[in-house]
């Protein structure tokens, strides 16, 4: 694997993380056997084909860079307009997920998307890959990250299992808006100034094949599950900071369940409205009918309730693809912000303990405070730095993703009521150019 | 049974103080009637002002809370004239005497499409309106119904020059006693009395059917209507209403935002803003229903014009068929022979046979009947024709207005719906712009 010094890094004042072990990986050996480090190793063992790039698909290579370009301009258009930090992160890998496909084997039928990478970062071979993944693919990559960048928010993937069964997996609108959230998901990482560095991001984008370490994601599942026992220690004094972070998410996440079942009251009350106003419709074509006089001006009536409902219809849908989709990711967001701070926790309880008891060995056999608590309160240190750095980052992105969520909600609905009022004007103009007419004939 | 006998036709005659019974000038009826229509409301501006609550002891002496409306009239002059105007005469009546006017009218009248009252009590509401008798929308509706019906009665070409009309609006006192001294209620129908007549009528006059059966049409469209509205209006209200908690939850959320806090604020208050402004839409909205309950409860005074013109359709044929039986009896008597089996055939072989003087006797009597037969039947087809008139030439007014009506209250729904459209825009491009700051 190709190692460079990445651009861009020196603010952070980080370390690649292929460079040096991460203080908490580490630290993390003695305790328990590392899952994540024998993984890595194992993974280089069983796997040695995965890093080498695969070629772009030269299927439509035009429209793809097309594409790709135009996308790469979105963004550092959006980088100057709305995000102020932007300019100093110079992006210089891209990535896009679209294109979903539906997969039919006798075993089992799946879906994969598209993963387009434009890149001039050295650790890639080549500028450009077209790989295809699928749900399990992602979150592969995700257990990959969180095990390796412990300090680091991973970004959320959208849910799993399907509520309830009520949506059709395979239907187009479902695999739409998981095609968005993994879009979404992987741009994040992507725009992530240590995240984006990580070997199995790597992998991930460039791998021709990547299906021989699924037993492994499953061993390092449960070497997560194993840490997370460690936790149910009392902390001393966390940083008031962290204490707010986490008051902050909670009354956050509690705000946007809130939204959550407001937009999804509006939208019942819409597709019930939605249902009168076609009979409403309905009625005043029938009465046309009777009608020698009035007849134009009921039909006329008739198709603007018609319009109107259309226009609804698209609200509305607009809204349960776009809107809720959002809102929910973010929810899944704010419950990986929890974890990160969490695994905080854990790790300045571990450093609070050992000193603790260095502290009362001291005192009695007056042994120096050993170095390996100074280890640990790096470590705090180091997670503490990192967890600020994500937590700003997170607020920006937050920031952006709300406006942007809001503006077009705001958008949509001057779209529809725009919709409406331009049937009702356009049947105002018939009706009077009909009056004038009459009046003409009556005057003759 | 003589509700269009000679006498009503007199009165008629009387109220509308011209000769409209006879036949030379029923072809300048319309003429005649638009011009003098206008003189009332030329003469008079017409306006239900205001409504008051009272309370008094009714019929049964029990206390009861009621609503009155003041009517106020002035002289038309006095305000074209560009001075002050002159103060108005003014006077109460409550809703049972405009009741009371209409069904004088109605009776008085029977070839007119009287115009409908408003609605005695709230039909078609959705479920925020109140349905109470007393509640001041209510009262405030009422009293523009109320002032449409004497405006509509006024710009009548017929009824503007009603007598008792003129009472109504101009003498308090007296009223009652002046309309029930007209006698018109002995010439009420019973309903069934109509009722038998339209199951036996034998030759109905299509136009007549048809115009029935539009009119029962109409009625059920626009109460199938009416009653949709208020469903929509329900909904709509719901999706407005509902975003009021956004208001509520934005400003709860900005409170732990920085940067975003103000924005998000500001765009709560819009969305209270938009759940508020549903208030007004669908208040203005119920002007709309009100116009189309106008012509729901015209179908019933069209529908009652059908109805008296079967009745006396009904008598027509009576009268025919009475004619004709005497006729028959006639020819009876002066041939023997007995062509239908009858109770006189049957007297006639018991009791043996009569005289040639009872016989002769008889059939100067039956001539005598015929005669006034013939009369009667003369009498009626003259009233018929007269009736069929009078009745369809109301009926072309009557068309003309309800289109007229109706395409403006379309036109006038169409502006309510683009204004509601409008305020939408304002509010979400407020709150856009609240959001864009952020």
């Amino acid at each position: 694997m190709s190692v460079g010094v990445p651009r861009g890094l020196a603010s952070s004042g980080q370390k690649l993380i292929t460079e040096i072990l991460h203080p908490l990986s580490a630290a993390e050996e003695p305790m328990s056997p590392g899952p994540d480090v024998t993984a890595g190793a194992d993974q280089e063992k069983q796997e040695p084909g995965l890093t080498n790039g695969a070629p772009v698909e030269i299927s439509s290579p035009s429209s793809a860079s097309v594409l790709l370009s135009r996308l790469q301009l979105d963004d550092e258009l959006e980088a100057d307009d709305q995000d102020p930090y932007g300019s100093t992160e110079a992006r210089d890998l891209f990535v896009t997920v679209d294109d979903p496909k539906k997969h039919v084997s006798t075993m089992e039928t799946y879906i994969t998307y598209r993963v387009s990478t434009k890149t001039t970062r050295i650790e890639f071979d080549l500028p450009e890959y077209s790989v295809r993944r699928r749900y399990q693919d992602f979150d592969w990559l995700r257990t990959k990250l969180e095990d390796s960048q412990p300090t680091h928010l991973i970004p959320p993937l959208p849910e799993k299992f399907v509520m309830k069964g009520v949506v059709d997996r395979f239907s187009e609108e479902f695999v739409e808006t998981r095609m968005k959230a993994l879009d979404k998901f992987l741009k994040r990482v992507a725009d992530h100034p240590v995240l984006s560095f990580n070997p199995h991001l790597n992998a991930f984008l460039t791998a021709k094949d990547l299906n021989k370490r699924q037993g492994l994601a499953l061993l390092t599942k449960v070497g997560e599950s194993v840490k997370h026992v460690a936790g149910g220690y009392k902390l001393r004094a966390r940083p008031a900071e962290f204490c707010a972070m986490g008051e902050y998410l909670d009354t956050f996440s509690q705000k946007l369940g809130t939204i959550d079942r407001i937009a999804q009251r509006i939208l019942k009350e819409q597709s019930e409205y939605l249902t009168e106003l076609r009979e409403y419709g309905a009625v005043y074509s029938s009465w046309a009918g009777s009608e020698e006089q009035l007849q134009r001006p009921l039909e006329g009536v008739a198709g603007c309730v018609t319009t109107s409902c259309g226009a609804l219809e698209d609200l509305s849908d607009n809204m349960s693809q776009d809107f809720l989709p959002v809102l929910r990711e973010y929810v899944l967001y704010i419950e990986s912000m929890k974890n990160v701070l969490r695994k905080r926790d854990q790790v300045q309880a571990e450093y609070e303990g050992r000193l603790e008891a260095a502290v009362l060995r001291k005192q009695e056999d007056r042994t120096p405070i050993p170095v390996e608590v100074e280890k640990c309160q790096d470590k705090v240190e180091c997670f503490n730095a990192d967890l600020k750095a994500d937590w700003e980052r997170w607020q920006r992105n937050k920031r952006q993703d709300f406006k942007q969520l809001l503006t077009g909600m705001a958008d949509k609905n001057i779209n529809y009521y725009e919709k409406c009022q331009d049937a009702w004007e356009s049947l105002i103009t018939l009706l009077q150019e009909k009056q004038t007419e009459d009046k003409t004939s009556e005057t003759n | 049974m003589t509700m269009a006998d000679s006498g009503s036709s007199e009165e008629v005659a009387v109220i509308c103080n011209t000769d409209i019974t006879s036949s030379e000038s029923e072809n300048n009826i319309i003429n005649t009637m638009v011009e003098r229509s206008t003189a009332l409301l030329k003469k008079m501006e017409i306006s239900v002002a205001e409504a008051d609550k009272r309370t008094g002891k009714n019929t049964v002496n029990m206390q009861e809370t009621y609503t009155v409306y003041l009517i106020e009239t002035r002289p038309a002059e006095s305000v074209s004239e560009g001075g002050t105007p002159a103060a108005p005469d003014t006077l109460w009546r409550r809703y049972s005497e405009f009741e009371l006017l209409r069904t004088y009218l109605l009776v008085t009248y029977p070839y007119i499409i009287i115009p409908p009252l408003p609605e005695k009590r709230a039909e078609f509401v959705w479920h925020k309106l109140s349905a109470d008798n007393l509640d001041p929308d209510f009262v405030e509706r009422r009293r523009v119904g109320l002032e449409n019906f004497l405006l509509r009665v006024a710009s009548h070409p017929v009824l503007s020059n009603d007598n008792i009309f003129f009472l109504f609006l101009t003498e308090e006192k007296g009223w009652r006693e002046a309309v029930l001294e007209t006698g018109f209620q002995d010439k009420v129908d019973s309903r069934l009395k109509s009722l038998s007549a339209s199951f036996r009528v034998k030759n109905p006059d299509k136009r007549f059917t048809s115009l029935k059966n539009y009119s029962d049409n109409l009625s059920t469209v626009i109460s199938q209507l009416l009653r949709i509205r208020a469903r929509v209006a329900d909904r709509l209200y719901g999706v407005y209403k509902v975003h009021a908690n956004y208001g509520r939850v934005f400003s709860e959320w900005s409170a732990i935002e920085k940067e975003m806090g103000d924005g998000l604020q500001s765009a709560g208050h819009h969305m209270d803003t938009y759940a508020a402004s549903i208030d007004d839409i669908l208040e203005e909205e119920e002007h709309y229903a009100d116009q189309l309950k106008e012509y729901l409860f015209y179908t019933d005074a069209v529908r009652s014009v059908c109805r008296k013109h079967e009745l006396i359709q009904y008598e027509l044929e009576m009268a025919a068929q009475d004619l004709s039986y005497k006729k028959q009896q006639k020819e009876e008597m002066e041939t023997g022979t007995v062509r239908i089996f009858s109770f006189k055939g049957m007297t006639s072989k018991l009791f043996g046979q009569e005289t040639q003087e009872q016989r002769e006797s008889k059939v100067a009597a039956l001539e005598q009947s015929i005669q006034e037969g013939e009369n009667a039947l003369k009498e009626k087809n003259a009233e018929t024709q007269e009736f069929v008139e009078k009745a369809w030439s109301d009926i072309e007014r009557f068309k003309e207005q309800k289109d007229r009506d109706l395409r403006e209250a379309l036109i006038s729904y169409a502006i309510m719906q683009i204004s509601m459209c409008k305020k939408g825009i304002q509010v979400w491009s407020n709150a856009k712009e609240c959001f864009n700051k952020m």
